[in-house]
């Protein structure tokens, strides 16, 4: 047992750092925890947003030429060729810099990878290059208002008309479709099919006449998400990825690559919150001395470090050339509810003062309050924790899924609620 | 990043599961449970003997095969996961600790061997009654070598040969400090009474020393600390022990809810169960990912040690008493039946979390362990 890379890791490793001490501001001291590492979409302001976007841009277009910029891509494709613990690696010493990726993740990441096993030879050669340099970006048109843990009962029109389509409804959660210059979407063509069989997998720019984008005001004030709205968009048969009726097996290659993200998740988190306790003053005296709270701190300890090591063994599988175990089913269901948790604890040791949230008063740390909020969001976004616990029960326990009647019957015959 | 163990440490895994399957059976477990007159089961004992499982982290000068502290975790983790009802924590995971980490040469040579052969069986004598162990309720005393007071519980201390036993020594003015002694029970000062607990498949006595003959071990006066340190190192096999018993809680909780019906279902399929295992595994998860830290430092003698173990042994009694209530309630009726199983483990999973000390205790130990980093 150890902690140290092999002699190709660490040899990739020193590259890397090399061209990031070149290229890259490297974080100090107390600068490099996770929660002053805020992302630049939560940024206030227009002016700061656009810049952001513009450095992110730039850092891009470097990493690019220095064959860093798509680990896993394909060589062919201008990326590295590299294996999921190169992935890794990166991700790991990029943290240490002030830089930001988070832009193109979803490109990269997802719909990339969706292009390079679906498209057409001239679309990658039209496509890929610019979204790997971060000249264009992309958004993924995934949820609805009636589809979000269940994504296969979306509604989105797809109608065939000659040699177009015609898109007519509304996608919802859409990460960045407010600076995303293209999108890959999934839509219904066959409502009479069943629910998984009648779905149509497209890409589409963003500047299509009939898409309107309207970005969601978060309970934390930040808009990370849009609305997207589809008034009889019209997008040519070419731009069809699979075939028509196999937009569920698409999906499923976009989202199997969303799994293989293995970064830190940035968050409010066991340290954190023990450098408060040694800070703040609870009835009798420092916090950190008064023993109920002593007890709450290793419990985060303990899930903390858990989530960590838990890591360090998916990272050995990686290394190994394996296939990782449960880290990423089990790593965003405990991080978001700790976070919740610990934002919470710190308010109640903050006592009278912990609800100001004031931005404008340097006297009162804002990150818990803003953590209490931010969380919320976490437990949510990117598989609820209910569904988290049936992936868990169902994929990797064995369990046996409930009854559905929605495997047989034709989608226009399910029932339907309320879609807010 | 090589966070594992390696394949030859796999290897001896795997065996053990495949040898505890078939010698350590539920038959076996309940021999001890249902039979007051059974301490341990002597057959499970000498085929592990045999095996050389309480030989492998004894020095090969001393009669042991000289093997790692990884070894025993793997077989720690498989002794958890089958019951197995035999006193060899008790036995490796501290008494054999303590004489290795403080033992003179001549006390070395004359109980590890033995030890590793299994021919004698060690203990730790510790708390005597209810409560935290603390300078002001240990009573027990050493007075011109000679040793009186009451130690309970005492785990497998019907069945124990030799025990180290914490006293107050004459010779030392601290009425705060500690020491230890090293006092074989086959004599007429020492006698042991079979206690009633929670566990009776790892049964415990309370032992009464009457001017009995005892051999100082380490520094006269430096008991807490020695405890301290040992207890660390037992903490990371405590845990493997109990990540043993979580994971099977959770396969038992499994099976039985695939097999049972109701409302014309099996009743994992209903996301109440599912999402109630679906926190098993995870909690189970995290447990054993801090046991390995804890194992890393075990084996490469960090200053991390008291961190790691304490981190490790919070996780995983929280984890293994969590998977053995949802199994117990996962089974419903026949949950709280003799008949069935689920019991064995409820049992085991408190045992474990407290006799060397409680989930509350060893939460403080991290805390203060981690103050005491951030110093430094």
């Amino acid at each position: 047992m150890d902690f140290n890379d092999n002699e190709k890791e660490a040899k990739f490793r020193s590259k890397v750092r090399e061209f990031l001490d070149k290229n890259a501001r490297k974080r100090t001291g107390s600068s490099s925890s996770a929660a002053n590492a805020a992302a630049p979409e939560t940024l206030q302001g227009k002016a700061a947003q656009i810049k952001a976007l513009q450095d992110a841009k730039n850092w891009q277009a470097k990493k690019a030429e220095a064959g860093l910029a798509a680990i896993l891509w394909p060589k062919e494709y201008g990326g590295f060729g590299g294996t999921p613990i190169e992935q890794v690696i990166y991700q790991q010493e990029e943290l240490n810099y002030f830089v930001h990726s988070g832009y193109f993740e979803i490109g990269i990441g997802m719909l990339g990878p969706t292009m390079m096993t679906w498209g057409k030879d001239e679309d990658k050669i039209r496509y890929l290059p610019k979204m790997l340099t971060g000249e264009e970006i992309w958004c993924q048109l995934f949820s609805e208002p009636s589809a979000g843990s269940d994504l296969a009962g979306i509604k989105m029109k797809a109608e065939k008309d000659g040699d177009e389509w015609v898109l007519n409804g509304q996608k919802v959660w859409t990460s960045g479709a407010h600076f995303a210059d293209y999108g890959m979407i999934v839509a219904r063509s066959d409502p009479n099919a069943v629910k998984h069989k009648g779905l149509t997998y497209f890409f589409l720019d963003m500047k299509t006449p009939g898409i309107e984008v309207k970005p969601i005001e978060q309970i934390s004030g930040s808009s990370n998400f849009n609305e997207v709205f589809f008034n009889d968009v019209r997008i040519p048969d070419s731009q069809r990825l699979g075939n028509e009726g196999d937009g569920w097996k698409v999906s499923l290659t976009t989202l199997m690559n969303e799994r293989l993200a293995v970064g830190d998740p940035a968050g409010l988190d066991f340290d954190e919150i023990f450098e408060i306790t040694r800070d703040l003053e609870v009835e009798d005296g420092l916090a950190i001395n008064n023993s109920e709270v002593r007890q709450k701190m290793a419990d985060w300890y303990v899930q903390s470090r858990g989530l960590k090591y838990t890591k360090y063994r998916s990272i050995t599988a990686l290394s190994k050339g394996q296939t990782p175990g449960p880290e990423l089913s089990i790593s965003k269901l405990v991080t978001a509810s700790k976070m919740q948790d610990v934002s919470s604890y710190a308010l109640d040791l903050m006592d009278m003062g912990g609800y100001v949230l004031d931005e404008k008063n340097p006297v009162l740390n804002n990150v818990f309050q803003k953590g209490l909020l931010f969380s919320t969001a976490m437990r949510i976004a990117g598989g609820t924790d209910e569904v988290l616990r049936n992936i868990i029960a169902e994929r990797v326990l064995g369990l046996p899924q409930d009854t559905r009647e929605d495997k047989t019957k034709p989608f226009n015959e399910l029932p339907s609620g309320k879609t807010n | 990043m090589n966070f594992d163990f390696s394949d030859d440490q796999k290897l001896l895994k795997d065996q053990a599961r495949k040898f505890l399957s078939d010698k350590c059976t539920r038959k076996v477990v309940r021999t001890v449970l249902d039979n007051t007159d059974s301490q341990y089961s002597k057959e499970l004992w000498q085929e592990i003997v045999a095996m050389g499982w309480t030989a492998t982290a004894i020095p090969e000068e001393y009669g042991g095969l000289g093997l790692g502290m990884l070894e025993l975790c793997v077989i720690a983790e498989e002794l958890g996961r089958s019951l197995a009802p035999i006193p060899f924590s008790s036995s490796i995971y501290i008494f054999a600790e303590f004489l290795k980490a403080y033992g003179s040469e001549e006390q070395k040579q004359k109980y590890l061997p033995k030890i590793a052969s299994g021919e004698m069986i060690g203990s730790f004598a510790f708390p005597e009654t209810k409560g935290t162990p603390r300078a002001s309720n240990l009573k027990a005393k050493v007075e011109n070598n000679k040793l009186s007071g009451s130690k309970l519980p005492v785990n497998d201390g019907m069945v124990a040969d030799v025990l180290i036993v914490a006293a107050n020594s004459d010779s030392n003015q601290n009425h705060n400090s500690l020491s230890l002694y090293i006092v074989e029970t086959n004599q007429d000062g020492v006698e042991s009474k079979l206690l009633e607990t929670l566990d009776p498949t790892r049964p415990s006595s309370q032992t009464v020393f009457h001017n009995a003959e005892c051999d100082q071990l380490g520094d006269i006066g430096e008991g807490w600390s020695m405890i301290e340190n040992i207890l660390n190192r037992a903490a990371v096999l405590f845990a493997f022990e109990q990540v043993g018993g979580a994971q099977t809680s959770l396969d038992e909780a499994k099976k039985y809810s695939v097999e049972r019906y109701a409302f014309g279902k099996p009743i994992g399929s209903f996301q109440a169960l599912k999402h109630r295992m679906a926190d098993m595994y995870v909690k189970n998860e995290l447990a054993k990912s801090n046991a390995y830290y804890g194992a890393w430092a075990l084996s490469s003698d960090s200053v991390e040690l008291p961190v790691a173990a304490a981190g490790a042994r919070v996780s995983a009694s929280e984890a293994f008493h969590f998977a053995s209530k949802e199994n117990l309630q996962i089974h419903g009726g026949v949950g709280f039946t003799w008949e069935y199983d689920c019991h064995l483990f409820y049992r085991r999973s408190k045992m474990l979390s407290l006799n060397i000390g409680s989930i509350r205790k060893w939460k403080e130990n991290l805390i203060s362990n981690l103050e005491k980093r951030n110093i430094s």
